[in-house]
Order: structure tokens, then sequence, then C-alpha cells
């Protein structure tokens, strides 16, 4: 029988399969940043383990990076220790970092794609849930707890439970404005939370094979809302064509051996996934959420839902303590609900093409009286890209606030918080209580979705605005 | 790791479904470098609030938690349970657990223990009518017993070997030590390495 992309990279990563025991898999890159790593290299220094393979891990500093005044010690306390500890960790058993004002740093899922190490057929894994976010190439990459950090940092290997597959099929075109975040919040909204539990996601079909590979990690960055394991798509001529020439892509004969092998990932025509999900890419609209996980998510031009619709009565309790934090009353036109801030930027949205659109509709318009826009490229590298584009220019002109690489305000263990009570449009991944800041109240939506919004000052699409929010050249 | 045999103790009722980890434990406890001293920081905007049942005196000293489907969801800091644990708590159960949340509880001896949903809300039910009702984990007979529940739950037998044992994962691992280098020797040269490019 045929094999899934997910089977063919995990069996290819097998070390070592014993009955009565869980598969030992090869971990091909580890990626590190500062909040996850520390307790991890205390274990090593505690039994006198090294890192064993310097050559497939990399540091970058991004949770706890300010987006303002980075050429100034770190304010506050907590947070200049941690990195300081990461950098004296890295220094110590000779790992690679990229430190906050290096030209390669930036949010470690942005920084490992545009060096060129993430690469299709890999094991790929991070101490950060959104490690999904590599599947996009073709990659099996998820995310780990400290204790597997140390586990890997110690021997290159994880011990790992089967998984199930699961087929996320989408065909069709996708409408005008309508983005892969808004496609991956209905595929949130449409199997839950958990509907991924135990699954790797292959998402494929014509909508998929369609997409640019920055939107492609959009949609593979947020499998774990959906409770996956991990998400992937298979590599194309569009993976191939994003890697050549980047740093650490194959070079020369390397090339050719790699393209050979990764023709060969792509899941067999008789392979069976064990669940199957399919949509329709024409049915979908701008998506946003309203509640307080990924999966209480609607279509834009819908209303705020009525828990007593739902007929499991956790879904119902949920969706009501939703509404109370979220301080929204059912019935509500999505559309008529005005916010504070809007955040442009994280690991899901904070990449070059993103920018872009959000730039293309606040070009020649403000951001409206009283909401607070932030721009937070993803990556030095992306910053820099944006500058030479000018789209730092057109954010500022519309009133939004450019800031420095980092994860900011998508979880603000910086200063780029909301108040208590701050509603805000957020390119980000997560909806969670107090996620942007506590008692902040955050809706999920596309860069497109959230440049509008900022505009109108309320949950807006591009399609909303008119020449009225035009500014008159002088 | 701590061992974990059987534990019996008092229960919480923790009655909502979808708990991520940022409830858990909050991002700005996750700049500490430790892994001890979260116990404050354990469902901190919730505890907040003087009716959230981890404030309610008769479940003072409780150390399994018995939670809604979904429990810790989101976000792969171990930190969650470190908290849970410095909090107290020995054990928690639920019918449905995020993966990476139940990888890292029994990476650390905080065993999460899957029940039917129908059984929960039977001890939910129990121990709100009397916070006193002890309840026993027994992980060697992979069992949840309380007054009128018993309860049998499936635990993968290799992680429960290494639960009962109190079991280093690394340690075991360095034992397979040459078929690692094995498998390195074999890697294909087109493999990226992280060293920077001259």
């Amino acid at each position: 029988m045929g094999r899934t992309l997910a089977e063919k990279v995990w069996d290819d990563h097998v070390v070592r399969r014993a009955e009565g025991e869980p598969d030992l898999l090869f971990i091909d890159l580890h990626l590190l940043h500062e909040v996850t790593s520390p307790q991890a290299f205390d274990g090593l220094r505690l039994a006198g383990r090294k890192v064993r393979r310097t050559d497939l891990t990399i540091a970058t500093e991004d949770h706890n990076t300010p987006t303002l005044d980075i050429d100034k010690p770190i304010a506050d306390p907590v947070s200049r220790v941690q990195l300081e500890t990461l950098r004296a960790n890295c220094a110590e058993f000779g790992v690679r970092l990229h430190s906050l004002g290096d030209v390669e740093q930036g949010v470690v899922h942005v920084v490992g794609p545009q060096l060129g190490l993430t690469q299709p057929g890999t094991t790929v894994v991070c101490g950060d849930s959104h490690t999904s976010t590599h599947g996009a190439f073709g990659a099996l990459a998820f995310g780990i707890g400290t204790s597997q950090v140390e586990h890997v940092l110690a021997t290159q290997t994880l011990p790992l439970a089967p998984f199930r597959t699961m087929a996320i099929t989408v065909e069709g075109e996708l409408a005008e404005g309508v983005t892969a975040k808004d496609l991956i919040l209905a595929v949130i909204a449409k199997i839950g939370t958990g509907g991924g539990q135990g699954y790797v996601l292959e998402y494929r079909g014509s909508a998929i094979r369609s997409l640019s590979m920055e939107a492609r990690m959009t949609i593979c960055n947020m499998s774990i809302e959906a409770g996956a394991r991990a998400g992937m798509i298979a590599p194309d001529e569009t993976t191939y064509a994003y890697l050549e020439g980047r740093d650490h892509a194959p070079k020369g004969g390397d090339w050719d051996d790699a393209v050979a092998y990764w023709n060969t990932l792509a899941t067999d025509e008789d392979a069976v996934f064990d669940a199957e999900v399919f949509i329709d890419a024409a049915e979908l609209t701008p998506f946003v959420t309203w509640g307080t996980n990924p999966g209480q998510g609607a279509p834009l031009g819908s209303n705020v839902p009525d828990p007593a619709s739902y007929e499991d009565p956790q879904e119902r309790i949920a969706a009501e303590n939703a509404l109370r934090y979220m301080g929204l009353t059912a019935g509500t036109p999505l559309r008529e609900v005005q916010v504070d801030a809007v955040f442009v930027g994280s690991c899901t949205n904070g990449r070059i093409e993103d920018l872009r659109a959000a730039a293309a509709v606040v070009e020649g318009r403000k951001v409206a009286d009283g909401v607070r826009m932030l721009v937070v490229p993803g990556s030095v590298r992306v910053a820099l890209q944006a500058i030479e584009e000018g789209l730092d220019k057109v954010f500022t002109a519309a009133g939004a606030e450019w800031r420095h690489a980092g994860c900011s305000m998508c979880l603000g263990m910086n200063p780029d918080q909301l108040a208590p009570g701050e509603r805000c449009a957020s390119t980000s991944n997560r909806n969670f209580e107090g996620r942007q800041g506590k008692g902040g109240r955050t809706h999920l939506v596309s860069p497109q979705v959230a440049a509008a919004t900022a505009v109108l000052g309320h949950l807006a699409s591009p399609s909303d605005l008119t020449d009225a929010q035009q500014l008159v050249e002088a | 790791m701590e061992k974990f045999t059987t534990h019996t103790g008092r229960a919480v009722p923790l009655r909502r479904s979808n708990v991520d980890t940022d409830q858990i434990i909050p991002a700005h406890w996750l700049k500490k470098v430790t892994r001890t001293g979260f116990e404050d920081g354990l469902f901190e905007a919730w505890r907040k609030d003087d009716g959230f049942v981890l404030n309610q005196p008769q479940y003072a000293g409780a150390s399994i938690l018995v939670a809604g489907p979904e429990f810790g969801t989101g976000s792969s800091r171990e930190h969650a349970v470190w908290a849970l644990e410095n909090y107290g708590f020995r054990a928690v159960i639920s019918s449905r657990f995020a993966d990476i949340f139940r990888g890292n509880s029994l990476k650390n001896g905080l065993l999460t223990v899957i029940l039917p949903q129908e059984t929960v809300e039977r001890i939910w039910a129990l121990v709100e009518a009397d916070p006193t009702a002890e309840i026993t984990v027994d992980l060697e007979a992979r069992e949840v017993r309380a007054e009128g529940v018993t309860a049998s739950f499936d635990l993968d037998e290799n992680v429960r070997w290494r639960l009962l044992n109190g079991l280093d994962d690394i340690s075991i691992t360095l034992q397979q030590e040459s078929e690692i280098a094995a498998f390195e020797s074999e890697r294909p040269a087109f493999k990226p390495r992280t060293q920077p490019v001259g």
C-alpha cells in the first residue's frame, strides 16, 4: 500500500524501531529561542552532557525582544536575564545564535525558512508550538516541550508516539480578498480545536497548490490551533523556487540529489488517510474569530453567534464564557465590532507578502481616530525588504507604528500589550483570554482584514473601503 | 523524573473546556529560567476572581484537577506542567488533552488521565457534593477509584513503565548510541547544516 507524505518522512528518520517502544526519530533541525531553552541547558549541565549536534542547531531571540529602542539595554530586568541566559548558554555549548541587533534575528519560524534551513523531507523541532509552520515545505515539524528540547540537544533524536493522518483537501479557487488565513481559520472552525488531535494534517488540492510558500506557511502555522501534531504540504516547484539560492539550500550536485529525493515525497496515489476533510475554496469568505479559542470563528459577514444555538453543553458554556470575556452580544453583526488596536505581525502573518498586503490596503488612507496600529515584521530581513519597498513609509504615513522584528503583541511578553478591555484585530494565531495582555480581547484576522479594520475602526474587509477613505492629496 | 505509582487525594472540579496553556500559566511568567516557583502564576487571571474554584477554601490542598475537554491546548510551554506541579497537583483528569501538554506532563511525572466525559461529570458531581471525597489514581492498576466510581484508563505501556520507575528518557536513549551514530553516518550530504555560510 502507498504511503502518505508524513509517513515517508517519518520512515526516513527512524533510528530505532522495536516492539513495545516508541520509534526513535532523528531530528534534522533544532531551532531554539530564549523562553523554552534555559531549563533544558541547565539539565545538560547538571548531567554533564553536551549538545550532540551543534551543526543541526540554531538559536534566535524573539519572544521577549523589545520592538522599540533595541539599541538600549532591555528595560525589563527579567526579560534581560532570559536573553542573557540564552547568550551564555549558546556561547558555552557552541550553538549559533542570532541576537537582537543581528541581521538574521527574528521570529524563529520566519528565520528558519528564510535562511533555507527548512527543507522538504526533514524533521524540524523547536520548543514552540508554531513549529508546524515549517511543514509548508514538506518537513515533518512540530513543537516540543522543554524536556524534549533537552532530549534533542543531548541525543539529536526523540522517541515519538505514532500518529494518524488526515487529509484536508481544498479544491477550487479562493475569491478575491480571501487569503490563506481565512482558509485556515475556516478549517479550524470546522474541525474544532481538538479535531486534529493525534493527526498529522496534509493540506492538498488545487487551492493549496496555487498558494505561495508564505501563504502555505500561514496555513501550516495554525495546524496546532486545530490540535494537530503537525501540518504538511507536499513540496513542488513553488517550494524549490523559494529555496534555490538561499544560504543553506543545497548547492550544485547536492541540489540535484536533494530535488530528486524531494520529488519522491508526495503522498502516493493509493495511500489511505485515516481521516479526510473536504473544503470548497470558492465558498470561503474573509473569516474572523469572535471568541477565546481559534475554533470560535465565523465569516466576517455573519453575526456573533448565540450560545443557545450550540447543542453540545460544553460548547455552549464555552461560547457563553467567551462572549462574556469578549464583551460581545449574540446577534451583533461582526462588522459592527469596534476595535482599539490592530496588530500586523507574528509567525503566522509577519512575512513580506503579509506586509505588502496590509500596506496596499492602508496606502493613501488613514488609521481611524482612536485606533492604534502596530506593524511588526517577522524578522530583520523582512523589515529590510519592506523598507526597500517603502512599505514602512506607507504604514507611518497612514498613522501606524512601524516596529522592530519579534513576536511582540502576539503574546505580549515584551512591552507590546493590550490594556485591560482593549479590543484588537490581530493577524496572529491565538485569541486566548489575556493572550495579548491581561484583559485584552483578540479577534484573529488576515492582514487584509486587519488593515481595513484599522482604517474603518471596526472589523472590515478591503471591499468595505470606499474612495471616501482615500486621503485627498494636498 | 519523579515516580508515579498510585496517588490518593482530594480533587478540584474545573468545569471549563479548552483550558489553554496561556490560562494555566500566562506568558509573563515564562521569563523565569527555572523549573520552580510557578505556583503563584497558575491560573493567575482566574484566581483574581474570589469565586474561582481554586479560591474556594473547601478545595484547598487538593492534589487532583478534574477538568473539561481539550485541556492544555495552545502553547507548548512546559511551564504549564511545572505550574500545576509546583502548586501541588499530582494528576489531571479530563476527557481530552492536547498532545503537547500531555507529552510534557508525562515527562514530568504529572499523570494525565483520560476518562470518558460522563465519568468526568460523575467525579465533578461527587467532589462538588463532598469536597472531602478522596480520589485514587492508580497507575499500577490503570484505574481511578472514588465513591461510586471505578474507571479504568489507557496509557501507553512504555510510558507507564517509565512513570512507574521514574526513568529518565535521555539516559534510555543514550543507550542507543551506536544506532544513532549508524543513522548519522548514512545521512545524505544534501541535508542542511546550521554553520554560518562563508
